[in-house]
């Protein structure tokens, strides 16, 4: 693993201590210095009235051009519904072994689903997601052992059935 | 798999094309676009393609003309359509055309995955008819199952009998056995492991809860729930479902799982659509069911719908000549995860260790590796980075103590609690033998 560092950006209101508890999850996870910003963009400029939500593709595009840099990998962290314009929705996304990555804690939270709110869970869902992207930018696919972080998802509660860890065979790859 | 499966895109929107092209090269596949239907058939002509994901409005020849040109071409294509809108007529068309599927844009995710998934299993189970007739079962994913015990043997040998079968299977063990790793196995090596297992913990759930859990809830089913819920049953289509702890579900929901079980389908709450699915399940309890049968705390015909297979995983100190591989295998994985060097650990050590009952069985012993290393020296560890709790102190029966204990209870016994007479016979005076029942706390049984 080259890279030095990872940066994490927060685009929009997201409480400090759970920033911090996030950055604590993801060091955990890779073992380099991850570093947490702000970013300030307006957001409606990627707003899509038809849809009502907001475009992945044009999200990851200024996080890769304007806030991210070589040796370092990125990943925006939103809290407002993404999509891309084939998908009804996604979670996140990233540039496959590249820079840049984004992902959204907006679909993550259980009371969106009529559930009671847990925000310990909500912690773990949303570190899974940004270390599965990140995973993608470190040149990872996607693997079918039902823990690894790398185990595509589609449905929230189903990223509680990975792990917050890579599967050997992916970390090898890492 | 996916590395052998190739998808071409044909699509004349760039938006679309480049979505999906990211999302499967995300998934591992092999991915190639067009933009048009002519394109599109004379890469099908000249490269070998197994999915095809065609848009079926397109300028020029639309996705229609292009499947049924494919089908001609190379009937065992996969072609799947893609439509903005499905007008019933459309969909139909294109099945009786030959499509595997079609999917309405914008797509769920889910659907997608799930659709993808079903076509590469059709094209891996043909292509495994083809050329793997007399090769030998290698059990994949077991690599957390430690043991080269004849009965760990037994336990991977049923794992891969019956990993090929679509049984249900109740796994049995006391706790800390390692069930869960059980049912993993099984899962990863069945035809259904490309598609979900979903784990539920039953006994963590109230009653209410767990029927939401399982069977999901419709949008609007309660204050605030903006979106549909899947639940397990759902989750687990084409895929496994593990329930562990089932000893502990309630009666009411022993009958509703039974219905499931029967008809594999289910109501959300809130709902009254019919949903289907197809899944398979395996169950983990530390508790004797079928004694529960016979008390009447748990039905018998769901007893014998899930105990169609019984796996059972012997307790740690019936496989002690297991302990060593174990302790080796923990210590890699916490040094590992702590960054630390692999830390040493001596033959006496082990010993000891393994003269230990471990109740807790494997999760124990992995508890005690994990914290030895972490108070440990960081070089090596030895027996007092090891707590050891007054239970898990080797065999009760073979201890010094407890020898001292049954032999003088049963002195006692046979001189009716004479004092006197016992002393005698144990060969002590009168003040030790007070002194032994106080230590042991012995009393004379009432009768
Ligand atoms: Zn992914
Ligand atoms: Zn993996």
């Amino acid at each position: 693993m080259s890279t030095k560092n990872i940066t994490l950006i927060s685009f929009g209101y997201f409480e400090q201590y759970f920033l911090k508890n996030i950055v604590k999850n993801i060091q955990q996870v890779f073992n380099i210095n991850v570093e947490l910003k702000e970013g300030h963009l307006d957001l409606s400029d990627y707003y899509n009235p038809a849809r009502r939500q907001y475009d992945a593709n044009k999200l990851l595009q200024e996080v890769n051009s304007n806030f991210s840099s070589i040796d370092n990998k990125t990943i925006g962290l939103f809290n407002v519904d993404l999509f891309i314009p084939i998908f009804t929705f996604i979670f996140g996304q990233a540039y496959l072994n590249n820079n840049s990555g984004i992902a959204s804690i907006y679909r993550l939270n259980n009371e969106r689903y009529g559930i009671e709110p847990d925000d310990n869970l909500l912690l773990e869902r949303f570190s899974k997601e940004i270390i599965h992207e990140l995973g993608h930018t470190f040149g990872l696919t996607h693997c079918h052992v039902t823990d690894c972080v790398m185990r595509s998802v589609s449905y929230v509660e189903d990223i509680d059935q990975k792990s917050t860890n890579f599967c050997p065979s992916c970390r090898n790859q890492l | 798999m996916n590395n052998k499966i190739s998808i071409l895109i044909v699509d004349d929107e760039d938006s679309v094309r480049d979505s999906l092209f990211n999302w499967f090269i995300e998934d591992g596949y092999r991915v190639e676009c067009a933009e048009n239907a002519k394109i599109a058939l004379s890469k099908i002509e000249t490269d070998n393609f197994d999915i095809i994901l065609a848009d079926i409005k397109m300028p020029g020849m639309d996705g229609m003309e292009m499947l049924r040109r494919i089908k001609s071409l190379k009937n065992e294509l996969i072609v799947i359509i893609m439509t903005a809108f499905a007008t019933v007529d459309t969909a139909v068309q294109a099945l009786k055309d030959g499509a595997f599927d079609y999917i309405t844009k914008p797509f769920d995710p889910d659907d997608l995955s799930h659709l993808i998934r079903n076509a590469s299993k059709q094209i891996s189970l043909s292509k495994e008819n083809e050329i793997l007739k007399e090769r030998v079962v290698v059990l994949e994913n077991v690599e957390d199952i430690i043991g080269n015990s004849e009965s760990m043997k037994r336990v991977l040998h049923e794992v891969e009998n019956v990993s090929q079968s679509n049984s249900s299977v109740i796994i049995t063990g006391e706790s800390g056995t390692g069930k869960e790793l059980i049912a993993k196995a099984i899962h990863s090596n069945s035809s259904r492991k490309y598609f979900p297992l979903v784990s539920v913990h039953c006994g963590a759930l109230s009653e209410s809860l767990l029927e939401s859990e399982l069977f999901g809830h419709e949008k609007g089913a309660f204050t605030g729930a903006m979106y549909v819920r899947k639940g397990r049953f759902e989750m687990a289509d084409s895929g496994s479902i593990f329930l562990d702890e089932i000893s502990t579900i309630s009666t009411k929901m022993q009958v509703e799982l039974l219905r499931v079980l029967e008809t594999k389908s289910f109501v959300r709450v809130g709902g009254n659509k019919e949903i289907m699915s197809d899944f398979r399940v395996i169950c983990a309890t530390n508790k004797n069911l079928k004694q529960m049968v016979e008390e009447g705390t748990f039905r018998e015909d769901l007893f014998y719908r899930l105990n169609v297979v019984n796996i059972h995983i012997p307790p740690l100190r019936e496989r002690k000549e297991d302990i060593p591989l174990l302790v080796d295998y923990f210590i890699n994985k916490y040094c590992t995860a702590m960054n630390k060097p692999v830390v040493q650990i001596d033959v006496t050590t082990i010993k000891r260790l393994s003269e230990f009952e471990f109740p807790g069985n494997i999760r124990e012993l992995e508890n005690m590796i994990e914290r030895a290393i972490v108070v440990g020296n960081g070089k090596k560890i030895t027996l007092k980075d090891f707590i050891f709790e007054k239970k898990t102190i080797k065999s009760s029966k073979e201890s010094l103590d407890e020898q001292e204990r049954i032999h003088i209870t049963q002195i006692l016994n046979k001189y009716n609690w004479n004092i006197s007479r016992s002393a005698k016979a144990l060969q002590v005076d009168r003040v030790t033998l007070y002194n032994k029942i106080k230590k042991y706390n012995l009393k004379a049984s009432s009768k």
